[in-house]
């Protein structure tokens, strides 16, 4: 048994380290094993994050514990450690990184600014550049020595590594972070699938949106059952046979905020997929939601920085949602311990790797407990990796991978001194002797006086003085120096000059020669002092653990949002002008009764036990505006335009609740819409049908059993005209063009429609299935179009298919064949007067609504924008103005008509007992610029109202001073700041062609 | 007679081509309006006014109720009974007569190359046969300013009325301001495929500099040496013949760009101002003029008010500025008469919206001499509206007349709807 000072020993067995395992490969020189069998007693030992041993022992032998314990028998042949005053936990595990991989790059170049339709990469693979699940980061991995050592300073000892590009980004290796060559790091391969909603260095232009890129996981699910079953044998495809084999692995899915993990995790119900989501450090502000998904999260402890609000002009542009996540961010992790989901902890992101710790602590000072951390940088990621069998806590036979401290790893004074990984002990920091502290008396020449020795041995604090100092004075007057034996100080005891001694250890404290102020040699002894005078010490004030006081999160989370969501109440509308939009027209001083979220009644002098009164006199009431074209509350990418048809597409995968353009159209009457894909190709995407319940979620703002409808196109943008000169390739590039994709699109509908039908397996297609449902007339369309040819076109395609064309949006020449679409039932949904923008649009005329519905088409008018949707009452009143429609009939185009197009008018678009109380309370004739809605209910839930509007303002501007002053005392105290800035809001327009999924 | 038949042919002709409108004739006989609402433009109302006009210029305005005239000596009676009568609404900053339709290249004379070009001219390019004109001024709007973009300083604008000939014709005063556009304070980041955060400009500080060197460099420029036609342009400026209108949005911004033109001792306009109802004192101190930005807009961020924009003209009114409503663009400007009619319904009074658009702009624009206001002396330029004129509810502007001239009130749009209306009355 040999007690070895433990420094020195661990640089020897590194040196030689380089020398174990490593079996196949050749020796050149002395064959050189060793067993690398150590005990590591007296230590206080994390044997897992809810386990703390005091006393006890760690035996490790090859790489691996042997066991662990109190009164272990202490093994022969092991070199013995005394970790007194140690404490020993489990390294830490990183599961999100690309340590180690080379840099991404495209698998071939993208002619410039010219479309690309197909993958670039070579080989029997998949059509998309963006789903690379043949790549394994295991064949790639290589040891990056410099990298290794930093996380090992940091307490990792092991890393989940994968290279971040593309959607699907194949599988992760694990590896240790020891700098012995792959062959020992690389612990396992194939650990994980990775994947995202960002396409890497595809260079391929689909997809280009977010719903898009939730399009393709889907389609390739479907494929992959599909090569599966069959498909093989049509095609080798071995981006899909990589796929089906990757299934039963974890599936990591990293994700840009909190609503693509509700995205994200209805794709995964669709296909009985579980994933584990690599957060984004928001998922307080919709834990509920979250919670509900039962998935294990990758939480980042990257927390951002607060705004530089010194300048106000500056801070004016700030807004809520990122000052409130300043102060919030933080608080992520305890939330979701709290809430009891599953998590670990991860390094990624940060920019300076080193605040990792500090960032752990920040959360545990905002209520993460020190157990929760501790598991969540331990054992979570082991169990979410299911490699809890070698790695997450230290016990018999998993890997000896540990780190030892000095203390508790979350208390600011505690050191990281050893990492221990495979066996193998790094270094980070010299062991420190405990610091004391020691009284001698000095005598030098003639002189006495005593000598006061404090703190860190190696630096330490030193005085001559011959009375005992206080705490303040202790300064380095003396030059101090100790090296091992060898002792020399320096020290001026008055005006004359300095004093130089240098001397040896004896058998009592210290002697030698040295020098005085005046050249002359002396000799020295310093001995202990007996009657140890102690120096008296300042009380450190412990801190209190108080956990931080934070904001409350607010629904949606931004300005506006609610602490707690409205709930439906009883209402009781008194007295007022109401539109009924049904054969009793406007009614005068009538009563109207909300209750359950419907419309109970309509008539005089109504009561009811409960209800809240709302006196209405000289007050309008209608139903909600129905936006039939918006673009609002939309995230990530308006368009898929890449292809001719996307029908696969849809809306409702990206519906954005956290729209402030939301509660602004509430603001305006509006009370739902249809939030329709853009225009850029012929068979756009399908919709997302809404309400604007602000503050829900995506899911729950859908109207659920809504009328399925699909976004087509016709016209300039279709065929690509003001995209610039380079996109002439993608067909069509005329109006001749365009009716034969509908043609043809149409015929391989029926065509696969057959082959479904006769029992036959067949390749479910997502775009195909969009098509076949509007011959099977369960889908509707609502086509943007502008020019007659184009209109009566495809009126003539639908009729040669057997479908009727619902909906032509926008419609500007719709007056032209007024005639011919109210013969085939198509309605129109126009803007009231905007034109002259584009060339087709120059013979767009305001008196369009007012034609058509002379000519017996449903007619609406909508937005298309989010400025003009908080004002449709007044384009409707347009038609009053250049159309000469009656008021009544206008006032249909926005609330009426658009239900009717929408197939919602069974339950919304006029005030009538039994429908949706979706209600409008305005001050003055809602056709009037002057008019403004007071009160907006949504399923008989106040969402707007002009009051409480007033209020909430007031609480804006507490809320953001409240937040300004802590920023400024945050930066009074040394905190780092960043300048102001402001999210970029992108208000999409129909044709809007951003890739938004491009790294 | 023969004008009857000549006026029936016109219009006949005028369906044939498509409604382009002919320009009105010179006013000849003498013209009375009464029974009207007189909405002076000044803020005065008259309930039962009098209006006379003679070769262009008003010769009368009275209250019904206090004076006697002798009616017989005006060829033309109009009897307005149940009627608004307002100033020609005049449009500042506005692409009118430059861009036909914005996507078709070919179709636009509004931008040129260059940082600094006050030497260009809009009235050069100024299209008097643009279809979109005559939509704009069936809704009553009279006069233009034509405005150049592009660039630091895009150039000069002129005032034309919507009727005319050709540019010279339809010209009402030109080169009568240059325009500047200040440097943001902030900007986006990012390109327009991957818009970054909105952060402060880092080159502001040397935008402005360009700026400074540049009007120091005017400012010396005697025209002695070698002639520099930008330098020329900026003479106007310095000697007080020109004004300086200064796009301009950001509070600190506003005030280092009001600051800057006042050491050149000229007289700021700021064109925009979204934030400039966070500096009224500011801007009351220094007396400078605001052509508002549209009121029809949403707001600044998240947080703002969610009716900031509709309340930016009530707060500016309340300050005692003078302000006007303005919105960008050409086919748009039809819409000017909502952004005043939008502030109404958010605080500001009615004829207050009204000088906003009429006397308040011939002020900013220098022009309040001869328009803005029904006022004796001044030009017979002038609407009759059946109802509101700022709520498109009961808005329906029945005649108008530029310098006593009856303008054409017929346009493009009316004359497809006719026609369309007339398919199907035909089947």
């Amino acid at each position: 048994m040999n007690k070895i000072f433990l420094g020195i020993a661990i640089t020897i067995l590194c040196i030689s380290s380089n020398l174990i395992a490593q079996k196949t490969f050749p020796t050149n020189g002395v064959y050189d094993h060793r067993d690398k069998h150590f005990v590591f007693e007296n230590a206080t030992i994390y044997k897992s994050y809810n386990q703390k041993l005091e006393n006890a022992t760690l035996i490790i032998k090859n790489g691996k514990i042997v066991s662990i314990g109190s009164r272990l028998s202490i093994p022969k042949n092991a070199v013995v450690f005394d970790m007194k005053g140690k404490t020993i936990y489990p390294s830490f595990i990183e599961m999100y990184s690309n340590y180690g991989l080379p840099k991404p790059t495209a698998a071939g170049k993208r002619p410039e600014r010219l479309p690309q339709m197909l993958s670039n990469k070579k080989g029997a693979y998949g059509w998309n550049e963006a789903l690379r699940t043949e790549f394994s980061s295991d064949k790639v991995f290589k040891v990056n020595k410099e990298e290794a050592k930093k996380m090992r300073k940091l307490g990792f000892g092991t890393i989940l590594t994968h290279q971040m590009n593309g959607m699907s980004r194949g599988t992760s290796a694990l590896v240790n972070l020891g700098d012995d060559r792959e062959n020992i790091s690389l612990l396992k391969t194939k650990v994980a699938h990775h994947l995202s909603f960002s396409k890497g260095k595809s260079t391929q232009n689909y997809p280009s949106s977010l719903m898009g890129a939730i399009a393709l996981f889907r389609q390739t699910y479907y494929d992959a059952q599909w090569y599966k079953n069959g498909g093989s044998k049509e095609e080798r495809n071995l981006s899909l046979e990589a796929w089906n084999k990757l299934q039963e692995l974890p599936q990591i899915f990293e994700v840009r905020d909190k609503l693509e993990i509700l995205r994200a995790h209805k794709i995964a119900q669709e296909f009985n997929m579980r994933y584990i989501f690599k957060g984004s450090g928001d998922e307080y502000q919709r834990l509920d939601e979250i919670k509900a998904t039962n998935a294990q999260f990758i939480i980042p402890v990257k927390f951002p920085e607060a705004f530089d609000v010194s300048d106000p002009y500056s801070t004016m542009m700030l807004e809520l949602s990122d000052m409130k996540h300043w102060e919030l961010a933080p608080s992520n992790p305890a939330r979701l311990a709290k809430a009891n989901i599953e998590f670990a902890l991860t390094s990624h992101g940060l920019k300076n790797k080193e605040t990792f710790l500090k960032n752990i602590k920040k959360a545990i000072k905002y209520g993460l407990s020190e157990e929760q951390a501790l598991k969540a940088i331990t054992y979570s990621p082991a169990k979410i990796l299911k490699i809890e069998s070698i790695l997450g806590s230290l016990e018999s036979g998993k890997l000896a991978n540990f780190i030892i401290t000095d203390g508790n790893i979350f208390e600011d004074k505690t050191t990281i001194y050893q990492n221990w990984i495979n066996g193998k002990g790094y270094i980070l920091q010299n062991f420190k002797d405990t610091p004391t502290t020691a009284v001698y008396n000095l005598s030098y020449g003639d002189k006495n006086t005593m000598l006061f020795i404090e703190g860190d041995p190696e630096k330490p604090n030193a005085l001559i003085a011959p009375n005992v100092p206080s705490k303040d004075s202790l300064k380095k007057e003396v030059i101090y120096l100790l090296k091992k034996d060898l002792i020399t100080l320096s020290f001026s005891p008055d005006s004359t000059g300095v004093v130089h001694l240098s001397g040896t250890k004896s058998n009592l404290g210290y002697k030698g020669e040295g020098t005085l102020p005046d050249g002359r040699w002396i000799k020295w002894s310093a001995t202990p002092n007996r009657a140890n005078p102690t120096i008296e010490k300042k009380e450190i004030k412990k801190e209190k653990k108080e956990i931080e006081q934070t904001g409350k999160v607010v629904y949606p989370f931004m300005a506006y949002g609610w602490e707690k969501r409205p709930q439906t109440e009883t209402f009781l509308f008194k007295n007022a002008t109401v539109w009924t939009n049904e054969k009793e027209g406007i009614l005068e001083k009538a009563d109207v009764l909300v209750k359950n979220s419907k419309i109970v009644q309509v008539g005089n002098n109504l009561s009811a036990s409960g209800a809240t009164e709302i006196d209405a006199t000289g007050k309008h009431l209608t139903s909600g505006i129905i936006d039939e074209h918006a673009h609002i509350a939309i995230s990530r990418g308006v368009n898929e335009g890449t292809q001719y048809s996307s029908a696969e597409v849809s809306i409702a995968d990206v519906v954005n609740s956290e729209d402030i353009n939301i509660y602004r159209q509430l603001a305006g009457g509006v009370t739902a819409a249809q939030l329709l894909h853009g225009s850029a190709n012929p068979i756009g995407g399908q919709s997302g049908i809404v309400k604007f319940r602000w503050g829900a979620t995506p899911e729950e703002m859908k109207i659920k059993d809504a009328a399925p409808f699909i976004k087509f196109a016709l016209g300039e943008n279709v065929k690509q005209v003001n995209w610039g000169d380079k996109y002439r390739i993608r067909f069509p590039q005329s109006r001749m063009g365009v009716e034969q994709v509908y043609d043809d699109h149409f015929t391989r509908a029926r065509e696969y429609g057959n082959r479904k039908r006769s029992g036959k397996p067949y390749r479910k297609d997502l775009e195909m299935e969009t098509l076949l449902e509007i011959l099977e007339k369960k889908r509707f369309i609502t086509c943007h179009s502008y020019v007659q040819s184009e209109i009566n076109m495809l009126m003539k395609i639908a009729e040669k298919h057997g479908f009727t064309l619902n909906t032509f949006t926008h419609i500007l020449e719709g007056y032209k064949v007024a005639d011919k679409m109210q013969k085939h039932g198509a309605g129109g949904s126009t803007f009231s007067d905007w034109w002259a923008y584009k060339y087709e649009v120059i013979d767009a005329i305001p008196q369009n609504a007012a034609i058509l519905n002379e000519q017996g088409v449903t007619v609406a008018i909508n937005s298309d924008d989010a400025e003009m949707g908080r004002r449709l009452n007044q384009e409707a009143a347009k038609s009053v103005m250049y159309g000469g429609m009656s008021e009544e009939d206008a006032w249909k185009l926005v609330t009426l008509n658009p239900a009717i197009l929408l197939h919602l008018d069974h339950r919304m678009g006029s005030i009538k007992v039994g429908k949706d109380a979706d209600l409008v309370l305005w001050s003055d004739n809602p056709l009037s610029i002057y008019a403004k809605p007071e009160m907006t209910l949504v399923d008989g839930i106040k969402y707007f109202d002009r009051e409480k509007d007033q209020k909430m303002r007031k609480d804006i501007q507490k809320e953001r001073a409240r937040l300004i002053q802590k920023m400024l005392q945050h930066k009074k105290k040394g905190g780092k700041t960043k300048p102001p800035s402001k999210k970029h809001h992108h208000l999409y327009h129909c044709d809007d062609l951003h890739d938004e999924i491009e790294d | 007679m023969r004008v009857l038949i000549y006026n029936i042919f016109l219009i006949i002709i005028s369906n044939q081509l498509f409604a382009q409108q002919t320009p009105a004739t010179p006013q000849t006989g003498s013209i009375l309006i009464q029974n009207a609402k007189l909405h002076v433009g000044d803020g005065a109302v008259i309930e039962n006014a009098l209006i006379g006009f003679e070769n262009g210029k008003i010769t009368l305005v009275g209250d019904a109720r206090n004076i006697r005239i002798d009616k017989s000596i005006y060829t033309q009676i109009i009897n307005a009974e149940g009627k608004e009568v307002y100033p020609g609404i005049i449009a500042p900053n506005t692409q009118i007569g430059l861009v036909e339709i914005s996507a078709v290249r070919s179709s636009n004379d509004n931008r040129e190359v260059g940082t600094f070009n006050p030497s260009i001219r809009s009235i050069i390019a100024y299209n008097t046969d643009s279809r979109v004109t005559p939509t704009i001024r069936s809704n009553g709007i009279l006069l233009a300013e034509v405005v150049p973009q592009g660039g630091r300083i895009p150039g000069q604008s002129s005032i034309v009325e919507l009727d005319g000939w050709n540019w010279e014709d339809a010209a009402y005063r030109t080169d009568m301001a240059i325009h500047l556009h200040w440097p943001r304070a902030f900007r986006r980041g990012g390109w327009w495929a991957a818009p970054g955060p909105i952060t402060k400009n880092k080159d502001y500080d040397k935008q402005v500099q360009a700026i400074t060197d540049f009007f120091a460099e005017a400012k010396a420029y005697s025209g002695t040496g070698v002639k520099n036609l930008k330098f020329e342009a900026m003479k106007g400026l310095f000697n007080g013949t020109k004004k300086l209108m200064i796009h301009c949005n950001h509070p600190t911004a506003i005030k280092e760009a009001v600051l800057f033109a006042k050491k050149h001792n000229i007289p700021p306009i700021i064109v925009g101002g979204r934030h400039a109802w966070r500096i009224t004192d500011f801007l009351k101190e220094h007396n400078v003029p605001i052509i508002l930005g549209a009121t029809q807009d949403l707001p600044f961020s998240e947080d703002e008010d969610i009716d900031q924009p509709f309340k930016n003209a009530t707060i500016l009114e309340e300050a005692e500025l003078l302000y006007a409503f303005s919105m960008n663009g050409a086919w748009q400007q039809r819409n000017l008469l909502f952004q005043a009619g939008q502030a109404v319904a958010f605080g500001l009074d009615y004829e207050d919206a009204i000088k906003g658009l009429t006397s308040n702009t011939a002020q900013i624009l220098g022009i309040a001499d001869k328009v803005g206001t029904i006022t004796e002396g001044k030009d017979a330029t002038l609407i009759i509206v059946k109802g509101d004129i700022l709520d498109m509810r009961t808005s329906q502007v029945e005649k108008a007349f530029v310098r006593g001239k009856a303008i054409d009130l017929d346009n493009k749009q009316k004359a497809l709807a006719r026609k369309f209306r007339g398919k199907y009355q035909r089947q």
